[in-house]
């Protein structure tokens, strides 16, 4: 028979109950690997890090050239070298702001579509739509902006101008009832631009959006509709409040993207860098816009200034997609990772 | 699936059989004076285990008294936690495995462990995962020692007669009481001389629950085993020695008692032990 | 929920008869959750109403003309008439529901429309030069302002584009990788400051990546503008974009496999290079592949670092380089038709691109959740 020990203590309790140290016997590949993995962590996080210290270093030769009116000025005369970026900041903000009131409603529904209306036939392929969409390259909405959008985007333009012309911001300086139509007043507009813009970002607002919506529980939604609630009650009651967070959150990461959008911008716009609050009219420009247009002609002083401009639209970009990220991370609470 | 559910109250006369004369190939494995904590908080206090070759040990107690933390401190695995401290020492054959100059990895190879839920290697076949052991610890072996390996790996785990068939098939694709065989088989192809097994049937029907029962049986010559379990009924099925493992109302677990697995059943020296064996708690 | 009724089942009628129904009555499934005929009805009828209604009153009665006025206006009216024939018999919830249906329908059709109206009237618009087949195989070298769309192409942009994306990817997929890696495998206090600082940096405007490279690299270091700056300015972008997707992926190979691992007597770095990443070597691909879809379309670190050469050019090194949304990016800013439908014409290239690596993601992740 086999000997079941004395499993009872053999020696008194010791006193000395302290943690010994642990981690030993690791072998030497594993010591490579962790010093190889943290080496390559340390490298991206000064590689990264370096855009953003460099940038904000900018700052310093900016300000001592320009002085504090960097910041207030509304100029970019590179001849006289004055340079001022209040209305640049400004056109960006503008634009960024005009699109997200366009693309919110939209990708809003198109997420609530998805999420709650499709038949579920069509419902993976509209989730590839939406996400294909986000892949699709500035550039190719810039096209299809700049030949396709813009001349019927003039009309709407004109008819804002002419019910509504008394708001001061959707004002045009022109006669709307003109007999000749003078088209050239409502193009490279700012509101073309964000009408544009609004196109990028809804794919990424409507994806989260979507995310969120679909993670809704079941539960709540079949106690909806057991009280005899109609799909837009349950909606309106069970999905709309849960998936506020990744409301917010997808509007604001979509903001993010909108603040920082060049190249569609870019073709679209006329550049004007005074401030001014005409989303309607021909001229505008955005801090991306601005650094693509100027770094080609621009003396080293010059530079610093569009570094430092493109420092201003970095905080805010990360401003923006940190709260947004935020928001959303708090929203997909449930979800978690097993780690 | 003629197989029934075990019934519920423990088969007595079978623990009072004999045990026959045995010549058991496992290690001598001893906890002693293990304390472990979580950051600052305590969670074993100076518990010491003896576990011989030959011999099926069974961990009970109710959840949170500390016997899987027991259990992981066995091979190592406590230490991955990276809040975890440990006191005291676990012997294997008489060698701390603690001590400066064991390999960590060389440990947990000796030392092998089955997790309470199946963990196949997704991205390997059936028969890679029995040998993934060998794959990742660089041990270099033929094709054919590989395919005896794997047969006989598969035997002992009683899964060869299911799997003969597919073995290049996705480890994944079988059912959860298989995938929890081929764990079992995975473990044995690195040889080790104790076999740690945290809940293995917790997840799982009571028909592969008794399928494991009866590997576990077949296997206990082979290597020691060490096994979790909060089923009662499954304790005094397997094993041949108890310890009831206990932490009262803020303090770090301990054990209550151990001894020969009929002796905590039948004649139960403290009270606790027997509240707990007769399902007055847990 | 879905309002789809299941296909009648072939060949149960009148075979095999049920015993405890020996009358043979028919075992059909019904359809259930169908519309009904108030439902169809008030559809249609809001449909033609408001259609008739809105041509009535914005072509003859008003002096009002344009197509997209009157889609506004139909879709006004139709919501309004909709509304109003819902409200005779139904009571408030019913019709809220109807009005808000048709509105999130709305909004989903007018943003599908576009989605579609972009990629069809890039390609439509394009054909014209990707018809010829020196759009293939020729580069702009020596390509008059005014030559027709049988003269020059494409190869110079498409070349550069690929030698770009590969250096870009050489230098961002181990680096990428590698910090999912050293978060996921890791971790520690340190590796929390690398992902927020990843984070962060998937936020960087593009135009920012290109502005320093240039400054650095070219002011500063004497580069000229190649297809190596190029390729260094995408490679900042796709980094956090790998990274992220990466450490995601990384982060849902569950716990157990590692500890199954480790517990068979594996190192940290075997777990990591024969369990984890295979497991997750879907999840991985697809990163890469979202990265270089982003990659693929970014217009403003080109277009400041690399310079828009119209010649073939292999060498990353010497020469400027041009890649395809460059070209598109010059063509269509200098005004000529003919370099607009050859803007086009690359932009279809393009597009065409972005969805191959879109479907080859899908495909990927598709294959990890079989699994």
């Amino acid at each position: 028979m086999t000997a079941v020990a004395d499993v009872s203590p053999a020696s008194p309790l010791p006193d000395d109950d302290k943690p010994r140290s642990l981690g030993s016997g690791i072998g030497g590949s594993d010591r490579v690997f962790q010093v190889s993995a943290t080496g390559v962590g340390a490298v991206v996080l000064v590689i990264t890090g370096a855009i953003g210290l460099f940038l904000g270093y900018q700052l310093i030769p900016t300000l001592h050239n320009y002085g504090l009116g960097f910041f207030t000025r509304a100029v970019w005369n590179p001849e006289q070298n004055l340079l001022g970026i209040s209305g640049v900041v400004v056109g960006t903000i503008e634009i960024a702001v005009i699109a997200l009131a366009i693309s919110f409603p939209l990708a809003l529904g198109t997420a609530v579509y998805i999420s709650e209306y499709a038949p579920n036939w069509l419902k993976g392929t509209l989730v590839a739509l939406v996400d294909l969409m986000a892949a699709v390259p500035s550039i190719i909405y810039g096209l299809w902006g700049l030949l396709l959008i813009s001349p019927h985007a003039l009309y709407v333009a004109r008819w804002i101008n002419s019910y509504f012309g008394w708001v001061p911001f959707l004002k045009v300086d022109t006669d709307p009832r003109a007999a000749a139509f003078s088209a050239h007043n409502y193009v490279s507009s700012p509101f073309i631009a964000a009408l544009i813009v609004s196109m990028m970002v809804i794919p990424m607002a409507c994806a989260v959006m979507r995310g969120v919506f679909a993670q809704a529980p079941i539960g709540e939604r079949e106690a909806a509709y057991a009280l005899g609630s109609t799909r837009w009650g349950m909606i309106r009651s069970v999905v709309l409040p849960f998936g506020r967070g990744g409301i917010i959150g997808g509007t604001m990461l979509a903001l993010g993207r909108a603040l920082g959008e060049t190249v569609a911008v870019l073709l679209i716009i006329s550049p004007e860098y005074d401030l001014k609050f005409k989303p309607l009219e021909i001229g505008g420009i955005t801090v991306a816009s601005l650094i693509a247009n100027q770094f080609n002609d621009a003396s080293s002083s010059q530079l610093s200034a569009l570094l430092a401009a493109g420092f201003v639209l970095f905080v805010m970009t990360i401003a923006v997609n940190t709260v947004a990220a935020i928001i959303v991370n708090r929203s997909r609470s449930g979800a978690q990772t097993d780690a | 699936m003629t197989t029934i559910a075990p019934p519920p109250t423990i088969d007595l006369a079978r623990l009072e059989e004999p045990e026959p004369e045995r010549d058991p190939t496992g290690a001598q494995l001893d906890a002693v004076n293990i304390s472990a904590w979580f950051g600052t908080n305590k969670v074993l206090d100076r518990v010491s285990l003896s576990m011989p070759p030959g011999t099926v040990s069974a961990l009970i107690g109710p959840s949170g008294c500390g016997k899987s933390t027991f259990l992981r401190i066995l091979n190592r695995m406590h230490e991955s936690v990276p809040s975890a401290k440990l006191a005291g020492e676990v012997q294997l054959n008489g060698q701390d495995i603690y001590a400066p100059g064991q390999r960590i990895t060389e440990t947990r190879k000796r030392i092998g462990m089955v997790f309470q839920k199946p963990n196949p290697f997704p991205a390997m076949s059936i028969a890679e995962n029995v040998v993934a052991g060998l794959k990742l610890t660089g041990a270099k072996v033929s094709r054919s020692a590989k395919e005896a390996l794997i047969e006989d790996c598969l035997q002992r785990g009683g899964l060869w007669a299911e799997v003969k068939d597919r073995l290049d098939r996705p480890g994944g694709a079988l059912s959860g009481g298989q995938q929890q065989r081929l764990c079992i088989a995975r473990s044995l192809a690195v040889s080790p001389d104790v076999l740690l097994m945290d809940e293995p049937c917790s997840a799982l029907d009571p028909t592969s629950t008794r399928r494991i029962e009866e590997t576990i049986a077949m296997l206990r010559d082979q290597v020691t085993i060490v096994i979790v379990t909060h089923n009662m009924q499954q304790a005094a099925r397997v094993s041949q020695q108890c310890a009831f493992f206990l932490a009262e109302q803020g303090t770090p677990g301990v054990i209550v008692e151990s001894g020969p697995t009929r002796d905590i059943f039948e004649r139960p020296r403290d009270q606790r032990t027997s509240d707990y064996v007769n399902g007055r708690f847990g | 929920m879905t309002l789809l009724s299941p296909p009648p089942m072939p060949g149960t009628s009148g075979t095999g008869v049920n015993p405890s129904h020996p009358d043979g009555a028919d075992d059909q499934p019904r359809t259930v959750g169908r519309l009904t005929q108030d439902d169809i009805a008030s559809l249609v009828a809001a449909f033609v109403g408001s259609l008739a209604l809105t041509w009535l009153v914005y072509f003859q009665l008003l002096p009002l003309s344009g197509k997209v006025g009157f889609l506004f206006c139909w879709y006004a009216a139709f919501l309004a008439v909709y509304g109003l024939v819902s409200s005779f018999g139904n009571p408030r919830p019913v019709v809220v529901d109807r009005l808000w249906g048709a509105a999130v329908a709305g909004a989903a059709g007018v943003v599908f429309f576009a989605v579609l109206s972009v990629a069809i009237y890039t390609l439509v618009k394009g054909e014209g030069a990707w018809i010829h087949g020196n759009f293939w195989t020729h580069d702009m070298a020596g390509v008059g302002p005014t030559e027709t769309l049988t003269h020059g192409g494409i190869t110079h942009a498409v070349a550069g584009s690929l030698i770009e994306l590969a250096i870009a990817t050489a230098v961002s997929l181990p680096l990428g990788i590698g910090t999912a890696i050293y978060m996921v495998e890791i971790g520690g206090r340190f590796s929390t400051v690398v992902r927020t600082v990843v984070e962060a940096m998937t936020a960087l405007p593009d135009i920012l990546a290109g502005l320093f490279i240039y400054t650095v690299l070219q002011l500063g270091l004497g580069f000229q503008r190649n297809g190596f700056c190029a390729a260094m300015a995408l490679s900042i972008m796709m980094l956090p974009i790998i990274a992220r997707s990466a450490d995601v992926s990384l982060r849902v190979v569950a716990g157990g496999l590692r500890e199954a691992s480790l517990a068979l007597g594996a190192s940290r770095w075997a777990t990591v290079w024969r369990v984890v990443l295979p497991t997750a070597r879907s999840g991985l691909a697809t990163a890469v592949i979202l990265g270089l879809a982003r990659a693929v379309g970014e217009t403003a670190p080109v277009l400041i670092t690399s310079g828009a050469s119209t010649f073939f050019n292999t060498n990353p090194l010497k020469n400027p380089m041009n890649s395809l949304p460059l070209f598109i990016f010059s063509s269509v800013r200098s005004g000529e038709p003919t370099y607009i439908t050859r803007g086009f014409g690359a932009a279809s290239v393009l597009l065409v691109l972005v969805v191959v690596l879109f479907i080859a993601a899908r495909l990927l992740s598709r294959e990890k959740t079989k699994r």
